[in-house]
């Protein structure tokens, strides 16, 4: 592959056309596909970004070397959009595939439950008689074989119908509806300040101010070894009974948000800062930067407007892990803040053994999972120019 | 056209065993293992190859910061360490009060010469319930870090050994579990199994199977086409025995590395499940249990809220320091 990269003339500037680390581009390109894709079988996902990449590239070595730029633009066309529905279809499916996966996995965690179906339904003060509870049972289909009522699972699942919650004798998609928006809310706002607060920090001391390295390293180190809960302890104990500065508990409005989404972003920045200074200080030493600095550019714009977006390319490894962060981080911090959501939600359904609740969160973590995967993937064709011309979306 | 060249691309491509077989080389490590976790891009950013899974818990553990006072900070976790073993193993030899027992009239007491950490809502002494609790917080992480890095290891090798479609099967299976957060996966136990110390154990281990499974499986596909093994099959070795007595053992070194630096992590992830009230029973002093029952009683006793946290985060730090020092110094060596 390096040598299309290397070749390729306007290829984005001397941003990166001499690049050693050419197994860089590999990972983000594989690693993208391998991430979104949640890898449905290993080759296609293996493969996907070198086809995807080398498409181009056989049409290069077919029309001669010279003609790279210039190639007969139908018959190029043509590959680059069979290349890309190519690219789709094998996302879709292993997305799907990562969808059915949690589904089963949830069904699973059903069919393991101990005990009688119909008994935890009612809970333990029930006087249904049993009349009553066959009726149940025939309603619900615990008295069909195990494999039908997974085939019955994943069909309503598949028409968006997600069960009825045992407990509250409400639609689980009602419940999810009404506690998805503050969850969402929260993680954004964790994200946003996560990535400002660390990008800040990365660019402020990659490969300078050694003192001001170390310290903030320690501080790193310390983020990642605190328990979020217990950061949102303190602060709460701090801010909101001590000084009475933000709300004790809710989800109305901005400062009841601020709280919260530091205790969620904390850890992130703990772990972001870190992988974004260490890709700086790896983009740092390309040649390109000196070419930059030569122009005239300063230190700082040379990191933000260069450097940066090369450090930005081990992120798409991090998309599933900053996902199960954001969602499983927000059930302990919904907890300290007293705040509505899926979190709360969750918990109380685990508590309680309403066990379409939780099958419907697992399922929908999948769900922000696999979005968040193609999100990013989108996000890097934009970041990385080599992405576009190589995956045939230009 | 392009079909061909993808085909040819294919072809090119070793089997698909192989293919991930170099999850060792950088790019591959980032790419193959990386869906949740952090460690591989942070890992391969630094060339230490031992990370990769292990932030797959809650607390993902990136470098210690200090270099030349490695030493000294390395030194300071391991007395840390050694008391926090010691609270665990005789509580009573650091306090003479009982956890449990209780005081109406003295009940939300400030911290002071009486009550070092105060005492809560029941009037139990804070202090005393910090140091009992100590048990049951290392027991649960130390359970759960050896029950996923057994997970792991059995995983990786019945992936690594047990042909193409075992492979295929358990590893779509991990890449399943790797798409949901651990936490959740911690809930949907404790859905199936109830709450209490042996369902949290289970709970927070199932996470770090995937992962550690991941890099067992890489290590077996390595150690398994080396000339010792080819030697040992070549001597006529019961299959049992070459898997126990020269697979395994091969692949550990990365695994005990890999469940060093995890053991922080389960450290947190099993004081939250605790926090969530899923943990230990009630009268049970738990470090996690204790803070949520803090949590109610904050706006008067800030004390409830402060000291458990602060005993669970010097005992996680410490462990992360020497999880570190031991990456650094087994994880250059053993897993190049």
């Amino acid at each position: 592959m390096t040598p299309a990269f290397a070749r390729r003339p306007g290829d984005a500037s001397g941003t990166i056309s001499a690049e050693p680390g050419t197994t860089d581009l590999a990972a983000p390109a594989g690693a993208t596909s391998a991430a979104g894709t949640g890898r449905e079988p290993a080759p296609p996902s293996g493969a996907v970004a070198p086809d995807a990449a080398v498409a181009p590239d056989a049409a290069d070595g077919l029309d001669g070397p010279t003609a790279i730029g210039d190639a007969p633009a139908a018959g190029r066309g043509r590959r680059i959009v069979v290349a890309a529905s190519r690219a789709v279809a094998i996302r879709v499916a292993s997305a799907l595939a990562v969808m059915l996966g949690a589904a089963t996995v949830a069904f699973a965690a059903l069919a393991l439950l101990p005990g009688d179906p119909v008994s935890r339904l009612l809970g333990p003060m029930t006087t249904a008689s049993p009349a009553v509870r066959e009726q149940i049972r025939e309603d619900y289909g615990f008295d069909r074989p195990l494999v039908a009522q997974y085939g019955h699972y994943l069909g309503q699942l598949a028409r968006g119908r997600l069960g009825e919650s045992y407990q509250l004798q409400q639609p689980v998609s009602a419940l999810l509806r009404d506690s998805l928006w503050p969850t969402a809310q929260l993680a954004l706002a964790a994200l946003a300040f996560a990535l400002l607060v660390s990008t800040a920090i990365a660019v402020s001391t990659a490969g300078r101010r050694p003192w001001l390295r170390a310290a903030v390293s320690l501080g790193e180190f310390t983020a990642v070894s605190v328990p979020p809960f217990w950061l949102g302890i303190l602060l709460l104990t701090l801010l909101s009974f001590q000084f009475q500065i933000f709300p004790v508990a809710g989800a109305d409005g901005i400062l009841a948000l601020v709280l919260p989404a530091l205790t969620l972003a904390l850890p992130i920045i703990g772990v972001l800062s870190q992988v974004l200074r260490e890709g700086l200080e790896r983009a740092l030493r390309e040649p390109f930067v000196v070419t930059a600095r030569a122009r005239g550019l300063s230190q700082t714009a040379v990191r933000a407007r260069h450097a940066l977006r090369h450090a930005a390319l081990p992120l798409v490894t991090l998309t599933g892990w900053l996902t199960g962060n954001l969602l499983g981080g927000a059930v302990p911090v919904e907890s300290v803040f007293g705040r509505p959501g899926v979190g709360s939600l969750v918990l109380a359904a685990v508590q309680d053994g309403d066990m379409p609740v939780v099958m419907a969160v697992v399922v929908l973590s999948a769900l922000v999972f696999v979005v968040l995967s193609t999100v990013v993937d989108l996000v890097y064709v934009v970041v990385d120019p080599r992405l576009r011309t190589a995956a045939g979306v230009v | 056209m392009t079909a061909g060249a993808a085909r040819s691309v294919n072809g090119a491509r070793p089997e698909p065993a192989t293919g991930k077989a170099p999850a060792q080389a950088p790019a591959g490590s980032a790419s193959l293992a990386a869906v949740g976790a952090v460690a591989p891009a942070v890992a391969s950013a630094r060339g230490a190859p031992g990370g990769s899974g292990a932030s797959r818990a809650w607390g993902a553990v990136p470098g210690a910061p200090w270099g030349r006072a490695g030493v000294v900070g390395v030194a300071l976790a391991a007395l840390v360490l050694g008391l926090v073993v010691l609270a665990a193993a005789v509580p009573s030899l650091l306090t003479s009060r009982s956890p449990t027992a209780t005081d109406p009239v003295g009940a939300l007491a400030g911290p002071g010469t009486a009550h070092w950490f105060g005492t809560d809502q029941l009037g139990r002494d804070v202090y005393a319930r910090v140091v009992f609790g100590t048990r049951s917080a290392l027991l649960i992480g130390f359970g759960a870090t050896v029950l996923g890095a057994c997970g792991g290891a059995v995983l990786g090798l019945a992936a690594g050994l047990g042909g193409r479609v075992v492979d295929q099967v358990l590893m779509r299976l991990a890449d399943v579990l790797l798409a949901l957060p651990p936490l959740l996966l911690g809930l949907l136990v404790v859905a199936v199994l109830g709450g209490g110390t042996v369902e949290v154990m289970i709970a927070v281990a199932v996470a770090f199977v995937p992962p550690y499974g991941r890099v067992v499986r890489a290590e077996t596909m390595v150690v398994r086409r080396s000339g010792y093994v080819e030697a040992a099959v070549g001597t006529g070795l019961r299959r049992w025995r070459l898997i126990l007595r020269h697979v395994l053992p091969n692949t550990l070194g990365s695994l005990l590395v890999l469940a060093t630096v995890g053991f922080g992590g389960a450290l947190i992830s099993s004081s939250v499940l605790s926090f969530l009230g899923l943990g230990p029973r009630p009268p049970e002093p738990d470090w996690g249990s204790m803070l949520s029952e803090g949590r109610d009683f904050l706006s008067v006793a800030w004390w409830l809220g402060v000291f458990p946290g602060l005993a669970l985060t010097v005992t996680v730090i410490a462990v992360n320091v020497l999880g570190r020092g031991a990456q650094a110094r087994l994880g250059g060596g053993r897993l190049r």
